[in-house]
């Protein structure tokens, strides 16, 4: 296996609802930022990935025109996934595995403002007995946040707690977009959303982009004075029947933790985008008390949707370039109930 | 199970997702220049190609783009084809032509429709004008234009367009 | 052009809007024969276990699986959550639950709607029967929804 390591991150202020700017407009100046960050020539970077999703953009084959954001000539070596950027991230990573290059410039984007998010995500659900109930992904994660409630020892206060420090922890984030001081109390008195959620409980509607730059042995060496090495990455998924599992475990997350080597974590940057779930996923990856969690606020605090897997990811590696993290965590979700999730451990030498 | 039905084969399922589309910074530029009967493109600081329509971005340097030239009122066809068939959007008399037309001042050309002219007279190289709706009909849209007629000047030579192909 | 006229947004509807019709072949097809018909069936896996709604393949093994087993048309509600303002995609336009339904003979739990009145009346555990819709197609929406059990 080589040695493969993240040297630069960079996203934009993620916000409500960014009409000016068009993807590729937002997705220009990012780029560009880890491209001079990485310390990695544009023209030698040998393979370009992204995560976005065209029922976002409302448009087919829309990642196309994000590559008009790479200056794509010579011609590039390029790949796309619909899903979040943290499996474009995979994808370069095999590909630098592979020896098909030695670098990789991986960023994802999505506007959620333009379409109703809650509607667009339930096209993603099996067409002939779940899509057609209309069950969107806030349903669906509060039949979830019931199922822990009441098969353990977490309460509601225990999921307001999540959001309330999720959110204070956002303001030292310059790219969150809900940030400030709640008080837990405050939060339990407000009416349910749908119950047992409450809105707290839930995600930002959110607009962003993200672009990262991993390399390989000297490659990486060379361009950064402290490499974030990916010492392993994982990724497993559950069944799509929701009644075929146990919504209070993320065995998917247990086992991706377990093979990507998830021990000895000091900050974990944890896809939550629901309270309840960070819950769910700090036990399925055993993390304890001393694990700072989410310090970026997570995605409480700013969920552009196909991006803030990567951003976890991301901001993993910034704890290990801050001096805050010898060994981080990003972990990414996909899927209603955290039905996929991809684990990432990052360590500084 | 029921005799006199027969059995569900295939569900219907339909679905609609409805936006609130805007197209960005340099597209919004580019379709109010339109409103004004003006088209404009986008020079790259980088390469010196001027795109249009104007995009923010140039593909080749992936740098933004900021610079507006104005481009046209003509152009060249540089390539094109001759539709015989009909389509369910396209309320067009057959054949009709669809060209490729490279504005004077412009480094790439677009797509566009060639009216008042015979397909078979149609060629590489044919200078052309842009016919506009009528100006109190115009809007932030590239469909102010309706089409492009052949004009009575020279044809390009091949060498000096074929880059652009 | 003014900076005002150029500064302001441009914007547009956009509305993007597909119909499949899709082949549902003979296992999903059976699921929706026997909804037309008012009732309920899974697929039964070698072990024994009785997948609702029913699915081709054993999740575990991926092995085919052939033997179709009526179920219900009762069952117990495992999880729920109450839907106080509902989408226009909903199958209700009043407040209702989506629920989380293990049918009588059941193995897994199916998801749908419970048209239950008020959260007060909804519980995990608690029992729900199907309401049939009076026109039914051979969709999941043959059953317009499930109902409390008690006080019918």
């Amino acid at each position: 296996m080589r040695d493969v390591a993240v040297v630069s991150f960079a996203q934009t202020k993620n916000v409500r609802r960014e009409n000016r700017r068009n993807e590729v407009e937002m997705l220009i100046p990012v780029v560009q930022e880890a491209v001079e960050k990485s310390g990695i020539p544009k023209q030698e970077i040998g393979f370009y990935c992204s995560g976005s999703s065209d029922y976002l953009a409302g448009q087919s084959f829309s990642f196309v025109m994000a590559v008009d954001s790479l200056g794509a000539w010579p011609p590039i070596a390029e790949s796309h996934v619909e899903m979040d950027g943290a499996w474009a991230l995979y994808e370069a990573w095999i590909k630098i595995q592979c020896g098909e290059a030695d670098s990789a410039l991986i960023f994802s984007f999505g506007r959620s403002s333009p379409g109703m998010i809650r509607e667009t995500l339930t096209l993603q659900l099996d067409p002939y007995t779940l899509a057609p109930l209309g069950a969107d992904p806030v349903c669906l994660a509060a039949l979830q946040a019931r199922a822990l409630l009441e098969s353990s020892d977490y309460s509601e206060r225990e999921m307001a707690e999540v959001a309330a420090r999720s959110r204070a922890d956002a303001k030292s984030n310059p790219y969150a977009q809900l940030t400030g001081d709640f008080d837990v109390d405050e939060l339990l008195a407000e009416p349910y959303f749908v119950s047992p959620l409450r809105k707290h409980d839930c995600p930002p509607i959110s607009d962003g982009a993200t672009a990262m730059v991993i390399a390989a042995d000297d490659v990486a060496r060379n361009a950064s004075k402290r490499p974030a090495w990916i010492r392993g990455i994982d990724h497993r998924v559950e069944s799509h029947q929701l009644g075929l599992r146990d919504l209070a475990q993320s065995t998917s997350t247990a086992l991706a933790g377990e093979k990507a080597g998830a021990v000895d974590i000091d900050v974990a940057e944890l896809h939550a985008p629901f309270s309840h779930q960070e819950l769910i996923l700090r036990d399925a990856l055993k993390l304890g008390d001393g694990v700072k969690i989410n310090p970026s606020g997570g995605a409480l605090a700013a969920n552009s949707v196909m991006v803030a897997g990567l951003t976890r990811i991301g901001e993993a590696a910034n704890a290990i370039w801050n001096g805050n993290a010898r060994r981080a965590l990003g972990h990414a979700t996909s899927g209603p109930c955290l039905q996929q999730n991809l684990v990432c451990v990052l360590e500084g030498e | 199970m029921s005799e006199e039905k027969q059995p569900v084969k295939s569900i219907v399922t339909p679905s609609r997702l409805e936006y609130d589309f805007t197209p960005g910074i340099a597209t919004t530029r580019f379709l109010r220049h339109m409103q004004e009967g003006r088209i404009v493109g986008q020079r790259c600081t980088k390469c010196a190609k001027v795109y249009i329509p104007a995009r923010g971005s140039c593909p080749r340097c992936g740098v933004a783009t900021e610079e507006e030239v104005e481009v046209g009122p003509n152009g060249t066809v540089t390539t094109f084809c001759v539709v015989r068939v009909p389509s369910e959007n396209i309320d067009l008399t057959l054949p009709y032509t669809a060209a490729h037309i490279l504005l004077d001042g412009a480094d790439i050309p677009f797509f566009a429709l060639i009216q008042e002219c015979d397909a078979a007279d149609v060629r590489m190289g044919m200078r052309v004008e842009a016919v506009w709706a009528p100006e109190a009909e115009w809007g932030p849209t590239f469909e102010n234009i309706r089409y492009f007629r052949p004009i009575d000047e020279p044809d390009v030579p091949f060498e000096d367009f074929k880059e652009h192909l | 052009m003014s900076d005002d006229q150029s500064a302001a947004i441009l914007s547009a509807p956009h509305a993007l809007e597909y119909a499949y019709k899709r082949s549902v072949g003979p296992v999903l097809g059976r699921f929706f024969t026997e909804l037309r018909d008012h009732k309920i069936v899974g697929s039964r896996t070698s072990d024994g276990r009785v997948l609702v709604p029913p699915m081709e393949y054993d999740p575990s093994t991926g092995s085919g699986v052939d033997e179709i087993v009526s179920v219900g048309p009762a069952g117990r509600v495992t999880s729920w959550c109450w839907v106080s303002d509902p989408l226009r995609n909903h199958p209700l336009d009043r407040p209702f639950a989506f629920a989380l339904i293990r049918l009588d003979g059941a193995d897994t739990a199916m998801l749908h709607a419970v048209d239950a009145g008020d959260p007060s009346k909804m519980s995990t555990g608690m029992r729900v029967v199907p309401r049939w819709c009076d026109d039914p197609k051979g969709s999941i929406l043959d059953l317009a929804c499930f109902e409390p059990e008690e006080g019918r």
